[in-house]
């Protein structure tokens, strides 16, 4: 029995800044699933595919992608990784990042129909960054975008043609997501109420 | 990251993270398209007041291909030659806001001096006999392209240490990253006072190169016999040095039979036939022209690391 109610008890779930779990590990899986599908469906088949990844949960969601059309189309497409640290807007209002490393297929991107591959789709501006680094190797047939989140809040004209979930969220809110793999936890995506530096809701790469 | 005056300053940290970010800018050197808009809007100035043609190439290709606007001024076609002071020249240089200048000069502690007078970022290019960490970064670098891990791995590095920034540099890089190093020079080009250095740092000392080839070592450096500084009698004469410090083809073999493996280096630019015989330079293990090409991409990660981010202040 708590003497004062209208204190928010410690270590409740509603407490401000606990993580609310929006994807299970099954729900990322079916997900995948459903944008691998997708990516066949509007690609009429895997040929020319190429999946770029965007380091660094970006590149296991294209290797992900990768084993399922392999496994739903006996299809062997190329994966690569397209870090965009060299080509970030924000560079001069954080402190120097490391790039990380870029692996483009031995084939190129030239005629290829690459499907860019993030984690989480927010401002808009890494995906801006990602098609400057992809102009800066060649010229794809087409691009096109696939992320396992879109938590809205674009700033720039700038959308996905594959999405495993619509989130819709406060710019206040951090979404986490954690891939076996990559992180120690299994899949999950998770929603808290949190830090965003303010007046600067854009920090792809950072927390988000 | 504010400046870069010298390779005492860097952690193994900072080494590590320079040279991983190098491995991906020389990776960019592969494409067909190598600028990246990284440093777009920066200006980086060259300021050189003695002769240099790899070093001062790569500082202008490597700031060129991060889109940054780089500026080559030499110190005999600048007001210097008209007496101007060597503060004047850098201060009416940062009075045009440039972001970052890149120096060279013959007067050790030169680019500490220059980093005290003005508010852009200072590299160290070669300050007389003092330091040139971005040669020590590219020579880990290649060493490290070619062996792997230099921790634990023994290199050699033999010559006029008394005149070389070079040696300098290079021993503390290389013992940052843990390899261990021998010095290897006659006695009157082994710089007096090295011994407290070389006791606190674990550096050997030696003047029995052919003692040094013999244990194996995985990489030797071999360091230019500078003619222009050369105005006492360090040595009676080219050929005596040769004979006892240079790598000649008979030297070459003794290396290679003791270890296959082991690379050779040189900063450039070579005597060929005085610390250098053309069979070493232009050997299979010779990693002369990686290094060069190392260079660009060492060079575009100290920009970056310097010039990319947030401008905090100190």
């Amino acid at each position: 029995m708590r003497a004062d109610d209208t204190l928010p008890p410690a270590g409740d779930a509603a407490a401000p800044g606990a993580p609310r779990t929006v994807m299970s590990e099954a729900d990322v899986s079916r997900a995948l699933r459903r944008i691998a599908h997708e990516i066949v469906e509007r690609n009429k088949g895997a040929d020319d595919l190429l999946l770029l990844g965007i380091p660094t949960r970006g590149v296991e969601l294209a290797r992900r992608l990768a084993a399922l059309l392999h496994e739903m189309e006996g299809a062997d497409v190329p994966v690569g990784e397209l870090d965009i640290t060299m080509f970030r807007d924000d560079l001069r209002h954080q402190p120097t990042r490391a790039p990380m490393p870029t692996r483009i297929p031995a084939a190129g991107v030239d005629d290829r129909v690459v499907v860019l591959v993030d984690d989480v789709l927010y401002s808009g501006r890494t995906i801006r960054a990602a098609l400057d680094a992809l102009a800066d190797l060649g010229r794809p047939r087409a691009v096109r975008l696939a992320v396992l989140v879109d938590r809205g809040h674009r700033e720039l004209p700038i959308r996905a043609d594959h999405v495993g979930k619509n989130l819709p969220t406060a710019h206040t809110e951090r979404v986490m997501v954690r891939l076996a793999g990559v992180d120690e936890a299994g899949d999950s995506v998770t929603i808290a109420a949190g830090e965003t530096r303010a007046g600067r809701p854009s920090t792809p790469g950072g927390p988000r | 990251m504010r400046h870069l005056l010298s390779s005492a300053d860097l952690t193994r940290d900072d080494v590590r993270m320079l040279l991983a970010t190098a491995a991906e800018m020389h990776e960019v050197q592969r494409r067909d398209v190598k600028k990246l808009p990284t440093l777009r809007g920066r200006t980086v100035i060259n300021l050189f007041f003695e002769d240099s043609t790899r070093t001062r190439s790569s500082f202008e290709i490597a700031g060129k291909w991060m889109s940054a606007d780089t500026i080559n001024i030499t110190g005999k076609g600048s007001s210097t030659s008209k007496g101007e002071s060597l503060r004047d020249t850098v201060m009416t240089i940062d009075a045009m806001s440039v972001d970052c200048v890149v120096i060279r000069h013959m007067a050790s502690g030169a680019a500490h001096q220059v980093a005290q007078w003005v508010d852009a970022s200072v590299v160290n290019a070669g300050d007389g006999t003092h330091e040139h960490p971005t040669q020590a970064l590219l020579d880990a670098y290649t060493m490290e392209q070619r062996l792997g891990s230099l921790e634990g791995r023994r290199v050699a590095i033999v010559g006029d240490l008394t005149h070389s920034r070079v040696f300098r540099s290079n021993a503390i890089t290389l013992r940052r990253l843990g390899a261990e190093v021998t010095l290897v020079a006659p006695p009157t080009l082994m710089p007096s006072g090295i011994g407290p250095w070389a006791a606190a740092d674990g550096l050997t000392l030696t003047d029995d190169l052919d003692a040094v080839l013999a244990a194996g070592p995985d990489a030797v450096m071999m360091l230019r016999v500078q003619k222009e500084r050369m105005s006492g009698g360090f040595f009676p004469t080219p050929r005596e040095y040769t004979v006892g410090f240079g790598l000649t083809r008979e030297r070459l073999r003794a290396l290679v039979d003791a270890n296959p493996e082991a690379v050779i280096c040189h900063p450039g630019p070579m005597n060929r036939g005085l610390e250098i015989s053309a069979d070493a330079a232009d050997a299979a293990q010779s990693l002369v022209l990686d290094q060069v090409s190392a260079g660009v991409a060492v060079r575009m990660a100290v920009l970056y690391h310097l010039l990319a981010g947030e401008e905090v202040a100190a």
